[in-house]
């Protein structure tokens, strides 16, 4: 009895030990956040008081809705459209035989050894001749197509048993028509990972929106926030980590969100 | 309901050995036909070539009088009972059953109402709202079976329902299938492994052997006439004593391990002449020696192993190379290394010819026992 208490005590000094060094910078941001540039340079880490002028300042300085609004759109759309495409090709590498299909399978993976940035520049080229900088579509389409989703449900589909196919051909089901009446929905937990990837990789996304954008129109707050730093010869930090702050609250939101759905584990039961 | 004719039907991978072959024959509408056989013998493939999972590489397939080689599963008017049951994970016990009523856009209303009798029949009602994950393995069975009788579909078919259930819950389920079958006059095709489902379920079953029809026929027929060594001791537990036999057409008769005789007749005389034989016993058949006993093979046997089942007792013994096996009813007191009599009965003997597996010696005087028809009580 009592050695278990002592575990206890021992394994959550731990978790709050580790957990505060993994928050630290986070923390660190948030209570910057509420400093004003004298007590920055103090080196405090607590505020004299939790003033919300650096938040007003963001905003004041930087179409930030706008921004938001940006990130949003364009992560959305990148998540809905990896979730379309990788599930249908998910499907199609599980569900439909056909000639080569393993060899195409494996090239298809072979492209996550190709790095981003490496095709970058042909990627840039393919956009700018569409006349699609600054657009929407500029900067979401070049990531429907993800490998590692792609596989990712793949795995997911492949423990769905076959029995399943065979049941609703025989109830006279299309092939569509099981993906998204059968398929999807078992795959639920799958999707919302791969979701929950795709929306926030997306969302920190720097180098391709400073790329292919000019003007604040489509720009995301990645950029708004590198926008504040460089805007002054002595960057402002206080109201930087307030961006920060204001930047990462969505992203934290959809983490808790998600977490809840992953651990339903909707998938159980379907055999014996 | 339907009949399903197979004419020479064959199937192969990559066109190369059949796994398959020369498969003829006819289901008649309304009958319970169990497709049984070993392991790895193509029976599940059987199923699922009449169902249209898998193509037919060879031969017709008729469904209903019509050929079906090339129609959809969907065409085939037929419902399926996968072993695994295959039930839709994320949909409710009601939302399965009704799942191809859906399909072929039934109206909800309707779809309801045959649920509701569906369920009831099967006592499901008080679980239609649950997911199949919150059932036990013998309701999760039920939801297949209720998935399948709800379609109406005149033909259905049944790839080892019960084989992921326990002991007690397969005895029910036998009947319950069976009952089932009858009351709704659905033609039946039923694929096991178990000789018991095959024997106490089919009106006519088919043993299968490395992708060859073995045997078509009534249960009982295949039990007592079997048609070669393999149905011989696939049918029947503990599996019938089969040894390798010698013709004597001086004695007219063959000899089973030198000691015991077995007459022939003429025919069966020319049959076996010049063959290397088999001969054959099922294990009941071998009687223990009482005193006043007729003429028979009489020989005494030392026992090798004993197993007491409460309502009969076997024991093995050995004669010559090989080992027997002995059945008898009731509880005997009998213990490893005893010495007993016992009476091996000439007519009770299958012969058959090594080679071509052919039954050349049909057994004799099998007991038919009947009881009166009048009410005596």
């Amino acid at each position: 009895m009592r050695d278990s208490t002592l575990k206890k005590v021992w394994i959550y000094f731990l978790l709050t030990v580790t957990s505060f060094l993994v928050f630290f910078p986070v923390l660190y941001a948030f209570m910057i956040s509420f400093m004003s540039g004298s007590e920055i340079l103090q080196g405090r880490f607590f505020p004299e008081a939790f003033n919300f002028d650096n938040y007003a300042k963001v905003f004041d300085r930087l179409p930030l809705f706008k921004y938001l609004l940006n990130s949003f759109v364009v992560s959305l759309t990148v998540m809905v459209g990896q979730l379309a495409v990788c599930s249908l090709a998910a499907y199609a590498f599980v569900f439909i035989p056909f000639k080569g299909r393993d060899l195409v399978f494996f090239l298809f993976i072979s492209t996550m050894m190709i790095p981003w940035e490496a095709t970058m520049i042909p990627n840039f080229f393919t956009i700018q001749k569409l006349d699609w900088l600054n657009t929407y579509q500029g900067m979401s389409l070049p990531f429907f197509a993800l490998a590692f989703g792609t596989f990712l449900l793949r795995q997911h589909f492949k423990t769905i048993p076959k029995e399943l196919q065979e049941a609703s051909q025989i109830a006279g089901l299309s092939r569509f028509a099981f993906f998204w009446k059968v398929i999807l929905p078992v795959s639920k937990t799958s999707l919302v990972t791969l979701g929950a990837y795709g929306f926030l990789t997306t969302w920190n996304m720097y180098l391709w929106p400073l790329l292919i954008t000019t003007n604040s129109s489509v720009r995301t707050v990645q950029i708004g926030l590198k926008q504040l730093q460089s805007q002054e010869i002595s960057t402002d930090w206080g109201v930087v980590m307030a961006g920060v702050i204001v930047v990462i609250i969505p992203t934290l939101l959809l983490l808790f969100i998600g977490q809840k759905q992953l651990q339903k584990g909707l998938s159980q039961g379907a055999l014996k | 309901m339907k009949k399903v004719e197979l004419i020479d039907v064959s199937k192969s991978y990559d066109k190369q050995v059949d796994v398959i072959s020369n498969i003829d024959v006819t289901i008649e509408p309304g009958e319970f036909f169990v497709l049984v056989g070993p392991s790895g013998c193509g029976k599940s493939t059987m199923l699922r070539m009449i169902a249209g999972l898998e193509e037919i590489t060879g031969g017709i397939i008729e469904i209903g009088g019509k050929r079906a080689n090339h129609l959809s599963p969907d065409k085939r008017d037929l419902s399926m009972v996968f072993q695994n049951y295959a039930l839709y994970p994320h949909l409710t016990v009601q939302q399965n059953i009704t799942f191809g009523l859906d399909v072929k856009k039934v109206k909800k209303a309707v779809q309801a109402e045959r649920a509701n009798e569906v369920a009831e029949m099967l006592g499901l009602t008080g679980y239609l709202k649950r997911k199949p994950r919150e059932l036990s393995g013998g309701q999760r069975q039920r939801v297949a079976l209720a998935r399948a009788i709800v379609s109406e579909a005149p033909i259905c078919l049944m790839d080892e329902p019960l084989s992921n259930l326990d002991a007690k819950l397969r005895a029910h389920m036998r009947m319950e299938i069976r009952r089932i079958q009858r009351k709704l006059g659905i033609t039946m095709i039923y694929v096991t492994h178990d000789q018991v489902e095959a024997m106490t379920m089919g009106d006519r079953i088919m043993i299968l052997h490395e992708g060859k029809i073995q045997q078509v026929g009534k249960p009982i027929d295949i039990y007592n006439y079997p048609a070669n060594p393999f149905v011989a001791t696939f049918i029947g537990s503990p599996p019938m004593n089969i040894c390798p036999a010698r013709a004597e057409p001086t004695k007219s008769g063959v000899f089973v391990e030198d000691t015991i005789h077995v007459p022939l007749n003429e025919e069966q005389l020319v049959a076996s002449s010049a063959r290397s034989l088999l001969a054959g016993i099922r294990p009941e058949h071998i009687k223990p020696l009482v005193s006043g006993t007729e003429s028979g093979n009489r020989i005494q046997v030392v026992v090798t192993n004993v197993e007491i089942l409460g309502n009969e007792t076997v024991f093995s013994f050995q004669i010559g190379q090989r080992e027997w096996m002995a059945k008898w009813s009731g509880q005997w007191d009998i213990a490893i290394g005893d010495h007993v009599p016992i009476l091996l009965s000439s007519e009770y003997f299958c012969v058959f010819d090594e080679e071509t597996g052919e039954l050349i010696r049909k057994p004799e005087g099998l007991e038919h026992l009947s009881i009166a028809k009048e009410v005596i009580l």
